[in-house]
């Protein structure tokens, strides 16, 4: 009798094992997991803010007072285009001359200098796929360098590494004009300012 | 540059130093061979910038102060 009570016992267990045993598996690796030490990965804004300061004082080391101003002032960087005929291959400009304005984590954008016309947006990335810091992607004021960098450096490059999408793709064409806009108006302050600086301080008048 | 931290001096040196530039070259090539790309900020006259884009040790020129390294650009979306 004892036996057999045994015996049955043992089976049960057996067949209970196969339903119990996975589970206390899954929770033992669920606990270890919890429990294991992650790379810190994940997003840090203190860090990602020293970032973005190291990266500014680089970028304002590296491009001219005006650009730097500008970028300060109104959040992007011009570049003059170099190419003869435009950039890219889609239909050229005539010689007539062309810009693009550099804004950090987003398209370039071609534009014709005096009609302000858009010509193109050029969808570029600097991803960093070793992800040192938890991301591929550089503070923002590096990604404007670098774009300056390579644009400054050899723009047909980058240009036909970039993605060339027709205007209004992924930056709004009204957004695009108010800033070209922007920047005419934050060129003729500057301009008046330096004229008065060079005129030096007006005179008091004697009473 | 590197994402999450922006600027990182990897290396400094003279390179009218022997030994100092052994060592530049050696972590140029390190670089480039991980992928990166490196460009040196130039000054032109009247004020002006510009950077030109290196892929050799002997390309830069011998007054430069620093070359940047950054990852190579790629068409987004």
């Amino acid at each position: 009798m004892l036996l057999a009570l045994a015996a049955t016992a043992i089976v049960a267990l057996a067949l209970l094992s196969d339903l119990v045993v996975p589970r206390m598996e899954e929770r033992w690796r669920r606990l270890r997991a919890r429990r294991k030490k992650v790379p810190e990965l994940f997003y840090d804004p203190g860090r990602e803010r020293r970032a973005e300061q190291r990266a500014r004082a680089l970028l304002r080391s590296c491009v001219s007072e005006e650009e730097w101003a500008m970028y300060r002032d109104l959040g992007f960087i011009r570049v003059w285009g170099t190419q003869a005929d435009g950039p890219g291959d889609r239909g050229g400009t005539g010689g007539a001359p062309y810009a693009y304005l550099i804004y950090p984590h987003r398209p370039i954008v071609a534009y014709l200098a005096q009609t302000h016309r858009l010509l193109g947006e050029y969808c570029v990335e600097f991803p960093d796929e070793t992800r040192p810091y938890g991301s591929a992607r550089l503070p923002d004021s590096d990604d404007a360098l670098a774009k300056w960098m390579a644009l400054t450096a050899d723009e047909r490059r980058l240009i036909t590494t970039a993605n060339m999408h027709l205007p209004g793709r992924q930056l709004d064409p009204d957004q695009v004009k108010r800033d070209l806009w922007r920047l005419s108006q934050w060129e003729r302050r500057r301009m008046r300012g330096a004229g008065e600086g060079a005129a030096g301080p007006r005179p008091r008048s004697a009473r | 540059m590197k994402p999450g931290h922006g600027e990182l001096l990897i290396a400094e040196g003279d390179i009218d130093v022997a030994d100092d530039e052994e060592r530049l070259v050696e972590v140029f090539r390190r670089q480039l061979d991980e992928g990166l790309w490196a460009a040196v900020p130039l000054k032109a006259p009247r004020g002006r910038r510009d950077a030109v884009m290196v892929r050799s040790f002997e390309e830069i020129p011998r007054d430069a102060e620093r070359v940047i390294f950054f990852p190579r650009a790629a068409g987004g979306r």
